[in-house]
């Protein structure tokens, strides 16, 4: 700025510094400009009267998006402490005229989606858009310059340099105002850039070029109308292209034949946190809280921050007193000292936090991190602002799914093989884990399979406001609820919350969420002690990977997940099956049943999709799930009931023979044995087991069984028998009617006299020979059912008996 | 007192360069005779202002500590290898009137460090007290010589003045190493030291006033935080750095295998060739259970309830080597570092034994190359 009084007023600026927003408003105090040109897209213009309206609360973001595809969007937020944002209030309140000089958007969004311009938007140190692909080999000019000084940090230079120095340079001390030339540093920083510029020329921000000109022109048109009495608010890095003296003509061509795209602007209300964010929309700012603390705090920043530290510390429980936060003050001032930088930092201060106020453990520290340094700041929007480019989203989807809001309660049930069902069902699920409501699933109608669902629909005013939150997520449905989940799934503590999420992500769709989410639920599995937690997370994992098959979504993750809880539960189960009192081992009962049938369902290593008894080494899970079993029916410590069970779900998976059956049987009932607690084991043996009521057949086909249990409840000591009593009667009462009466015959006729093979004395209702005749008839269906035409007799027989 | 501890010699391995071989008549100099070169180029160095008595500027402790190279050319040796930023919080914490806690599970360094720090900051660092459960307050204020006490009643003369004491007096830095195993009225007499910087001396009247350059580092093994905790009284007076395990696996399996070489050699077990990959697998179990995270980051696991420090590594992989030399072939194989491990992770035999089992089965048996490990303790794990 040497020609200050000549030509606009140039203020180079760090987006989103604190500092430079503090110099930015000294300068425009002084310099008092009629008009105030700000780096932002033009279309945001209509908008800039919003800004002063008194519910309009920063952090906000200016967002323009692709009118016909709003997944094509780009952000520009500003904070309180945006150098932007302060201009713009600034010239709102002194009734300066305020402009976007910025390329506009229709152009920048047009070039995102057109391949000749995938070189990006250029971010580095000039911000402002949003672009993934921006980390190319460019140069980042404030790294240029913390390296020729000597600093191997550039954000950590700027500070030094740039946004420390309103606060004056005395450490600690009161901030020097208006002792220096508000506009000395901004001349400053343009020299350093003018020379960076001649060495770099555009640094590989190709398109830079382009945006330079249409400020140029810009700026030229603003001086028409105003006369010199401009400033231009900007990225430093563009500072030197402004001031370069270029014809109108040269510019217009550089700007000729862009593409174009229509575009829709609107404020929405942005957050610290993704302020903080570095990919995506966020702006890559690591500290906004801090930043926020240095914009807002009027004195002496850091006694001030540190007493902010100490009260948050205060609210965790945590004892800090007043000379606590003397000596982190201290500790920061000299560890700055030593370090030879102005003032104490967020490193010092959070060096010295840790030193004075937390034993030296990151532990305390991490409770308050995010509220401190992240901040929990949320921003507002007044309703007068244009819709979200979600709402457009959402209403195009209701048309093309013939889905209308309606007031009035509706049912839907949807056949999800058909297309428009499923989308259906999955927009549903999406709006529902953005917290907009509009559809709950209802209870289907019963014996309806798993690929019909039935919701229930009514859309509240209300509902409005809340698409209009989630508009913070992203642009489209999809994205947003992609986002949400994501969210979810890393903020989410309990194991059962993230399972459910992974079924709602699967019902959604959301396959690019499902990795996070299935790295967080491997990592809550992993952390989490409680077997009986893990043994309730994994039928729903079971059950996912059911719903995949219908959905054709892809499970693979998924089902690698399921068998590493599976894996979890199998090391776990044993010692955690020991020391239970009555209660506990009923639960633990419902819980071996429920992984058993939920481990049957899970993938095989080999043969995927079969599930079942899949493979026989001890490789596979089903085979790891058999040796627990095997562990717990042989251990002592373990509940009757448990050991029964284990025997009893080996037995049925054909995994335990029968006469082994028998011994374990025997054992458990042998006279040594307390009585309750053998009755226990007999209800855990052939008592039903969750939707399998008919756990009595196996008295009824194995009499060796039936003779021990016969044996032993007519050993049982009269004192005992009254305690055993109800046991008994709750585990067979619960068979049907015919087993009851069947195992009532069985027992009447005394045991069998032919020793323990099967009953050779007819079951009632059959024979004891084979009726060959009667079996025969059945053979021609059976062939027709195998579809083996050709196949012998006797192979069938084999097969049939 | 004795300052040659376990922990002093774990210690030193982890801090990285052992410096100048000792010479002369001591077995183990003290730091400022081992190092009074680089101590003597730092001074001639070092034009940074610098606090009463100390004799150096706080920059020239840290780059003595972290090492560099001086304008002449000077090299100095690191010390300590570690973050920086701990060893900076550590120097100005001293600076300032506050005293230093360093926290560390064994093994990190945590008196090699205190030695260092007083030697560059006062040039000393024989002003030690070794915090034992039977430490009497008299190893902390003043204790009496009884003979004069009896020939001619209290008087200065009588006095035996501590270590601490001495510092006070003389500006220096003492040093207090195990503060936790003190026991705790022991403990708190450092309150009065801390705070108001005088030492009262009731029975003559009188009192030592602690002169500008005085502080305090205290020691502390961060698992007996139960034995002896510090009341919050005392805990306020300090201000509290941790000392990190090794940041990286190829660091660790230096001092791993150093260390066990040197061990090796004095119990004259035969070198074992190959048994750097054995290290490896150990330095990787160690850190993958401590950490509770496998090295790729991609898995979560438990960590058991044992500490897990480099220490504990290095002297399984010794007895491997034992093993190997007089039962094997004389080649580390993973049977015999095995049971070691087991050892180490399964301290609480219930809790500690699922935490085992499911890295077996997780991590362990899915990883390529570990077959036969995995044998082995499968082996010794049932």
């Amino acid at each position: 700025m040497t020609d200050g009084a000549t030509g606009p007023l140039l203020l180079g600026v760090r987006h989103h510094g604190p500092g430079s927003a503090r110099a930015v408003r000294a300068a425009l105090d002084a310099a008092a400009p009629a008009a105030v040109l700000i780096e932002g897209p033009p279309e945001g213009d209509a908008l800039l009267p919003l800004a002063a309206d008194e519910r309009m609360r920063p952090p906000v973001a200016l967002l323009a998006h692709a009118v016909d595809d709003p997944g094509r969007a780009s952000f520009w937020p500003m904070a309180e402490f945006s150098p932007e944002w302060v201009a713009v209030r600034w010239a709102l309140d002194h009734g300066a005229a305020v402009r976007f000089i910025d390329l506009p958007a229709t152009h920048t969004l047009a070039m995102a989606g057109d391949p000749t311009w995938t070189d990006g938007e250029g971010e580095g140190a000039d911000g402002g858009e949003a672009d993934e692909r921006r980390h190319g080999l460019r140069v980042d000019p404030i790294a240029v310059l913390a390296g020729t000084a000597g600093y191997d940090d550039p954000e950590r230079w700027w500070e030094d340099v740039v946004e420390h120095r309103g606060t004056g340079a005395a450490p600690n001390g009161p901030p020097a105002t208006g002792t220096h030339d508000p506009l000395a540093v901004f001349a400053q920083l343009a020299d350093a850039m003018a020379a960076l510029r001649e060495t770099y020329g555009h640094g590989g921000h190709e398109r830079d070029l382009v945006r330079e000109a249409h400020m140029r022109l810009q700026i030229r048109a603003a001086r028409k109308t105003h006369g010199d009495g401009i400033a231009v608010v900007c990225g430093a890095w563009h500072v030197p292209a402004l001031t370069t003296r270029t014809t109108v003509t040269a510019d217009r061509a550089l700007l000729k034949g862009l593409p174009k795209v229509k575009t829709g602007i609107t404020w929405v209300p942005w957050t610290h946190r993704r302020l903080a964010r570095h990919s995506g929309y966020g702006a890559g700012i690591d500290s906004p809280g801090w930043y926020g603390h240095l914009f807002g705090a009027p004195d002496r920043p850091v006694e001030r921050w540190l007493t902010k530290v100490a009260g948050l510390l205060r609210d965790e429980g945590r004892i800090v007193s007043s000379a606590h936060v003397i000596e982190a003050v201290r500790l920061a001032g000299t560890l700055a000292a030593m370090r030879g930088r102005p003032l104490a930092g967020l490193t010092e201060t959070i060096d010295a936090v840790r030193a004075v106020m937390c034993d030296g453990s990151d532990v305390p520290l991490d409770l308050i991190r995010d509220r401190l340094i992240i901040g929990d700041a949320l921003g507002e929007v007044p309703d007068t602002a244009p819709a979200v480019p979600l709402q457009r989203d959402l209403t195009r989807l209701q048309r093309t799914l013939r889905l209308r809001p309606e007031a009035m309660e509706r049912d839907l049930d949807l056949d999800l093989r058909k297309q428009t069902d499923a989308a259906r069902s999955l927009l549903l699920h999406r709006l529902r884990l953005l917290g907009v409501g509009w559809g709950e699933p209802a209870a289907g109608r019963p014996g309806t399979g798993t690929f019909r669902e039935s919701w229930r629909l009514r859309w509240e005013p209300e509902l409005h406001v809340r698409v209009a939150e989630a508009g913070v997520w992203g642009t489209t449905v999809l994205a947003a609820a992609t986002a949400r989940a994501e969210s979810d799934a890393t903020s989410a503590t309990a194991l059962a919350d993230v399972t459910s999420l992974a079924e709602r992500c699967l019902l959604a769709g959301l396959s690019d969420a499902l990795p996070v989410v299935m790295r967080a639920l491997a990592d809550r599995a992993a952390l989490d002690a409680d077997v009986g937690h893990l043994a309730q997370a994994l039928p729903a994992l079971a059950r996912s990977l059911r719903y995949g098959d219908v959905r054709s979504t892809d499970t693979a993750a998924l089902g690698g997940v399921a068998t590493g809880l599976a894996l979890r539960i199998c090391v776990g189960l044993p010692p955690a099956c020991t020391g239970l009192d009555a209660d506990g081992a009923a639960e633990m009962r419902g819980h071996l049943d429920a992984v058993h049938s939920a481990i049957r369902l899970l993938p095989g290593p080999a043969d995927a999709g079969t599930g079942g008894a899949a493979g026989s080494g001890p490789q596979d899970v089903a085979g790891r799930w058999a040796d627990a079993l095997g562990r717990l029916a042989g251990r002592d410590t373990v509940p009757g009931v448990l050991r029964g069970r284990a025997a009893r779900l080996l037995l049925d998976d054909g995994r335990l023979a029968e006469d082994e059956a028998a011994r374990l049987m025997g054992l458990a009932l042998s006279p040594g044995t307390p009585p309750a607690e053998a009755a226990a084991w007999i209800e855990g043996f052939v008592g039903g087991g969750g939707d399998d009521p008919g756990g009595g057949m196996l008295l009824v086909h194995d009499e060796r069984l039936l003779g021990l249990v016969d044996a032993w409840l007519t050993g049982v000591p009269a004192e005992a028998f009254t305690d055993v009593l109800p046991l008994l009667r709750r585990t067979f009462s619960a068979y049907e009617p015919g087993v009851r009466r069947t195992l009532g015959e069985l027992v009447r006729r005394g045991p069998a006299v032919d020793g323990p093979a099967r009953a050779e004395a007819p079951v009632p209702g059959f024979a004891a020979e084979l009726d060959a005749s009667r079996a025969d008839a059945v053979l021609p269906l059976l062939r027709l059912l195998l579809g083996t035409e050709d196949t012998d007799d006797d192979e069938l027989l084999g097969a049939g008996t | 007192m004795p300052a040659t501890t376990e922990a002093t010699e774990a210690a030193e391995e982890t801090a990285g360069a052992p410096g100048a071989a000792p010479v002369g008549e001591a077995l183990r100099p003290h730091a400022e005779d081992a190092f009074a070169d680089e101590l003597k180029a730092l001074a001639a160095a070092d034009d940074r202002p610098r606090p009463a008595c100390w004799r150096l500027s706080p920059w020239a402790v840290a780059t003595y500590l972290l090492g560099g190279t001086l304008p002449d050319g000077t090299v100095i040796t690191p010390k300590y290898v570690g973050p920086r930023r701990i060893v900076e919080v550590a120097v100005t914490t001293l600076a300032t009137d506050r005293a230093l806690l360093l926290l560390g599970v064994p093994g990190t360094a945590k008196t090699w460090v205190s030695e260092h720090l007083a030697a560059a900051v006062s040039g000393d660092s024989t002003l030690l007290v070794q915090g034992t459960a039977g430490t009497p307050e008299e190893a902390i204020r003043y204790g009496w010589n009884y003979a004069q006490l009896l020939a001619h009643g209290p008087s200065r003369d009588a006095l035996v003045p501590s270590p601490v004491m001495r510092a006070m007096s003389d500006g220096m830095t003492a040093r207090v190493e195990e503060l936790t195993r003190i026991p705790a009225d022991v403990q708190d007499s450092l309150i009065t030291i801390l705070s108001e910087k005088t030492l009262p001396i009731p029975e003559l009247g009188q009192e030592v006033q602690a002169v500008r350059g005085f502080n305090l580092i205290a020691t502390a093994n961060d698992r007996d935080r139960g034995v002896n905790d510090l009341s919050s009284a005392l805990r306020r007076r300090f201000n509290t750095v941790v000392l990190p395990l090794p940041a990286t696996p190829d660091a660790e399996v230096e001092i791993v295998s150093r260390r066990v070489d040197q061990t090796g050699r004095s119990l004259d077990l035969p070198a074992a060739p190959e048994a750097i990959d054995e290290i490896r697998r150990v330095v990787t179990v160690f850190r993958e259970l401590r950490d509770g995270v496998t090295t790729d980051g991609r898995t979560r696991l438990k960590s058991p309830s044992g500490t897990l420090s480099t220490a504990e590594a290095i002297s399984v992989v010794t007895n491997g080597l034992a093993l190997a030399a007089h039962f094997g072939d004389g080649v580390l194989r993973p049977g015999d570092v095995a049971a070691g491990i087991l050892g180490a992770v399964v301290r609480d035999p219930a809790a500690d034994r699922v935490v085992w089992q499911e890295y077996l089965e997780t991590v362990v048996r899915e990883r390529d190359g570990w077959k036969d490990f995995y044998r082995a303790c499968r082996e010794v794990s049932v």
